[in-house]
């Protein structure tokens, strides 16, 4: 087997925050988060709002705030990857495809914000637009003037520029109607295909599985499953996993009570056990992971069909 | 908790010990001003020592008396001016906000005053107030209340498109509440920060104001007197009698200026988490 | 009730294009509407005026043939978008925010999944998903006889995503009110309404 672009073993990110008055925190946002991919996949992380996956693509890019500490490994091509070399390596060979156009400068038009202040640049952006259906004319434009899927093409623009082998896209369809969405993924299976691995994180399972290969379930700061995308939803998966592809809404729109508990208030144990159906005693105690291959559950029960 | 004392907890203890010092200095120099007052021939023009620890001057009077008693009166007329300006932006600011005349005149003046070297105008003012208090205070508030005004005149703008109070006006929210539940939250700590900022400038130019000559009358123990009495013995090699004044405006000073810097940590929400 | 938008054209500058040209469209009471449309059509602009966010060039609004701005007190017509956190004010409490539209029944909150102590924290402390029930919860005060859910749940995972809609349809049920629905999401808009039309 090659070796993976990005392996992700036990990482756990912590807050120090200062609450009402002057008393202070450390807030878990994420816990023993595991994760690998392989050259030429994408692979989508999925989780709701607040578990923490933006955080992930903020770790792997060396973008912390200096009140985060973070422990666990990550490595980077086989290699450890520290702030330094994230440091190095991020623009180059890790880029970040951002959720908004509010990442682009307001103030500079298309073409000279991509040339990144160098000058033997040109036929370089102007072959990596044009590869993105993007004319000569959008390199005179202003973010503003970019509409949504233009906005979302550009940003891949710049990210692809120095042939990356590793791309974080971390919401990057939003807003999009279908036809764009198909599109823009489409651009990151292009990647795919020569050689990039693509991280690609969402809260939309649906639009995860029409793209990527592989899916990471996120929830309350814990990936609780691993598995492949093909065969998703006829497999046994995790009881958060399941509840989720039931509350899709062509698979019956079914809703579980509750939410995701707000990070340090989880409990011991599994965090999802408040909101599950099959929960036992054990869920409160060490959760074991079950592995197969390179998929993997986090559950003391034997994964469910939805 | 791992640290006894975290940067919140520094923060608000500073706070506090600039506070109480200012304070301190301020009530001395109240007490003191008769002590001040006092000449005794038989001990002038005395270098520093235990008794006068900043010596005294060519009448005998106590230089650290002096120098409290011009740092109270510094520190009274910095309240007085920086609360008279601070209002003055908050008016001017939430009018210019308001309206959108209001807000060409405003913002014209604001260019006006801020065009003109403050110096040379606040000399005018308080020539044109027949110099004394009331020139000082009216000059420090007629240069002092633009950069406030325009930072408060901005924050109303901003917020009054913010989405979240075109909600509150759908919800059927009243225009008083509005400005009282969605504004004023918004605006009290820029205003309050700005307020304390005030200060240190109230102070610095009361002095050179009256250290020029155009500010209070020569009698009165203020500190630009004190100074400008100083300079004409520094020559003779009376060197304490501008150096530990001049010192106690500059620590003065700085300390409004991490008070407010402070004000500013503990209310910004950007840094208050942190 | 019906909430009717008559030939309506917005443009944001005079000399620009306009965002939109001569739409109509109208809810009643008791009707779930879908809009579909690619992006930038206008449909974020034409929820805006409908609910009385924005004037339009040309064209007027009426709710029950009344134009919407003759109605006062809390609007009947409220409208949630795609981004909460720019809906509640940062230096409110959730709790402040919430009374803003009127008393809220308990049951209303529990059904939305909101635990109790998310009413003392501030909105920075809580993510688009939690905020977006803050936000049903108070646009749906006793005098909404129509609801516009502009791409409403976008952001939210299906999960939240079933639950609020649940909430929001029941509600819709029980009180009788219109519903206008933006959403790319075609299975949703299956799920959710009685009738789609395209802009």
């Amino acid at each position: 087997m090659e070796t993976p672009v990005l392996e992700v073993e036990d990482l756990s990110i912590s807050f120090t925050q200062y609450a009402h008055g002057a008393g202070r925190r450390e807030l878990p946002v994420i816990k023993g988060l595991d994760l690998t991919i392989q050259p030429g996949e994408i692979s989508a992380v999925v989780g709701s709002s607040g578990s923490g996956k933006s955080l992930l693509a903020h770790a792997l890019l060396g973008l912390l705030p200096y009140n985060a500490s973070c422990t666990g490994t990550i490595r980077y091509r086989g290699q450890p990857l520290t702030e330094k070399r994230s440091e190095q390596l991020r623009g180059k060979e890790i880029v970040l495809v951002p959720q908004s156009v509010n990442f682009l400068d307001p103030l500079m038009q298309v073409g000279p914000q991509l040339a990144r202040g160098r000058k033997n640049r040109k036929e370089k952006i102007r072959a990596v637009l044009a590869r993105y259906g993007l004319g000569r004319e959008t390199e005179d434009l202003y973010p503003f003037e970019l509409s949504g899927g233009m906005a979302r093409r550009v940003l891949i623009s710049s990210a692809v520029l120095e042939k990356p082998s590793l791309v974080i896209a971390d919401e990057p369809t939003p807003g999009l109607d279908g036809p764009s969405a198909k599109r823009i993924l489409g651009h990151f299976r292009e990647l795919a295909d020569e050689g990039a691995a693509v991280l690609f994180i969402t809260h939309d399972l649906e639009l995860a599985l029409t793209a990527a290969d592989r899916v990471a379930v996120f929830y309350a700061g814990v990936t609780v499953e691993e598995c492949p995308a093909a065969g998703f939803g006829c497999q046994a998966h995790h009881p958060y996993t399941a509840a989720l592809w039931r509350a899709m809404p062509g698979n019956g729109f079914t809703p579980i009570p509750g939410s995701q508990p707000y990070p340090g208030q989880e409990g011991k144990g599994c965090p999802f056990a408040p909101r599950c159906d099959r929960r036992t005693e054990g869920c409160t105690g060490a959760i074991p992971i079950r592995r197969e291959g390179r998929n993997y559950i986090r559950c003391v029960r034997e994964g469910v069909v939805p | 908790m791992k640290y006894r004392y975290n940067r919140r907890k520094r923060t608000f203890l500073l706070l506090l010990l600039c506070v109480a010092l200012l304070a301190a200095v301020a009530v001395s120099g109240v007490l003191l001003a008769q002590d001040a007052a006092r000449t005794d021939f038989s001990i002038k023009n005395q270098m520093p020592s235990r008794a006068h620890l900043f010596g005294t001057d060519w009448m005998g009077r106590d230089m650290l008396s002096r120098t409290l008693t011009g740092l109270s009166m510094s520190i009274r007329i910095g309240l007085a001016t920086a609360v008279v300006s601070a209002v003055v932006s908050l008016l001017l600011g939430s009018a210019a906000a308001l309206s959108r005349r209001a807000d060409h005149i405003v913002t014209y003046c604001i260019d006006l005053v801020m065009g003109v070297p403050h110096i040379l105008l606040l000399i005018l003012v308080s020539l044109a107030c027949g110099k004394g208090l009331t020139g000082v205070v009216v000059g420090v508030t007629l240069t002092h209340w633009t950069s406030l005004a325009r930072v408060l005149r901005g924050e109303i703008l901003q917020l009054r498109s913010a989405p979240y109070i075109q909600v509150a006006a759908k919800l059927g929210q009243s225009k008083w509440a509005i400005a009282r539940r969605h504004l004023l939250p918004h605006l009290l700590p820029q205003f309050l920060t700005g307020l304390v900022l005030q200060f240190p400038h109230a102070i610095l130019h009361e002095s050179s104001l009256t250290f020029l000559g155009f500010g209070l009358s020569p009698e009165q123990p203020a500190i630009g007197n004190i100074l400008s009495e100083g300079m004409s013995y520094l020559t003779t090699g009376k060197w304490w009698l501008a150096l530990f004044p001049g010192l106690a405006l500059v620590i003065t000073v700085a300390l409004f200026a991490a008070l407010g810097e402070g004000v500013r940590r503990l209310l910004d929400p950007a840094t208050a988490h942190e | 009730m019906k909430l009717e938008g008559n030939n309506l054209t917005f443009r944001y500058r005079k000399d620009r294009k306009p965002v939109l040209e001569g739409v109509s469209i109208s809810v009643e009471s008791g009707e779930r509407l879908g809009l579909v449309g690619p992006s930038g059509r206008g449909k974020t602009t034409l929820c805006r005026l409908l609910a009385g966010y924005e004037k339009p060039t040309s064209g007027e609004v009426l709710l029950d043939g009344k134009p919407l701005s003759a109605w006062k007190g809390p609007c009947p017509v409220q409208l949630l978008w795609q981004n909460p956190e720019t809906a509640v004010d940062p230096r409110m409490k959730m709790e402040q925010v919430l009374a803003e539209g009127g008393p809220v029944a308990p049951s209303l909150l529990e059904a939305l999944g909101i635990q109790p102590d998310w009413l003392t924290r501030w909105p920075g402390e809580l993510s688009g998903g939690e905020l977006q029930r803050f936000c049903i919860a108070r646009a749906l005060g006793p005098a909404t006889q129509i609801l516009l859910c502009d791409e409403m749940s976008a952001m939210l995972d299906y999960i939240t995503q079933a639950q609020l809609w649940r909430v929001v349809l029941d509600e819709a049920k029980r009180r009788n009110l219109g519903l206008l629905v933006v959403s790319h999401a075609g299975k949703l808009l299956q799920q959710v309404c009685t009738r789609t039309i395209a802009l």
